[in-house]
């Protein structure tokens, strides 16, 4: 019976982690797509019009700090140990992306690179390490 | 930090979903704990105590004192 008990409520737990997590998806759903809007539609939609522009680069924004807010929410509703996994890989990916990006940087102010650096590069290395250092993370703590 | 949390967790045939419940934590951080990988922060560890009805330094040992 008192197993019963404690499968259920770890369930509950699991689904309050789960409708976080779900949240941010959601965040990063919209934010992901005002931004495909904010960067297609002033050349596909609307021909470059400021007004329009200005809107929908305040709604990618505005959506951006919803999904910064959710991912507060996730933060929360983890344990200690999770949190310090996710500290852990959110410091590597931002030490990793702050140093990386500054020699990125560098490589092409010396001209040893004949392209200009974008923040998608760093973006994608950013998350690409985050995800790293969560496996790191969950593996080290298993 | 050595700690008794799986003698006493066997004492009680709890499993470690169940007392992860209790402690309202996940199974991995039970785990990590009884492995000596994580140490809880000292409001996990009188939680643990209370639900033990322990001192806490009944459950949780510094290494140098052994």
């Amino acid at each position: 019976m008192n197993k019963t008990n404690a499968e259920t409520k770890t369930n509950k737990a699991y689904s309050r982690g789960r409708v976080s997590e779900a949240k941010v998806h959601y965040w990063g759903l919209a934010w992901l797509l005002a931004t495909a809007g904010a960067t297609f539609g002033p050349e596909l939609l609307w021909g470059y019009g400021t007004l329009i522009t200005s809107i929908g680069i305040a709604i990618q924004l505005a959506l951006g700090f919803g999904m910064i807010c959710a991912f507060k929410g996730v933060l929360l509703a983890m344990d200690e140990l999770q949190r310090l996994i996710q500290l852990e890989a959110l410091s590597l990916a931002l030490g990793v992306g702050v140093v990386v990006g500054v020699s990125y940087e560098l490589l092409e102010d010396v001209k040893l690179i004949t392209f200009e650096p974008e923040i998608s590069h760093l973006i994608m290395l950013m998350s690409l390490t985050y995800v790293f250092g969560l496996f790191l993370g969950n593996r080290r703590y298993r | 930090m050595k700690n008794r949390l799986k003698v006493l967790r066997a004492e009680r045939d709890w499993t470690q979903a169940k007392l992860a419940e209790e402690l309202d934590v996940s199974r991995q951080t039970i785990n990590a704990i009884e492995t000596g990988k994580f140490d809880p922060s000292l409001p996990l560890a009188f939680k643990a105590a209370r639900l033990f009805d322990m001192l806490i330094e009944d459950i949780f040992q510094d290494k140098v004192d052994s």
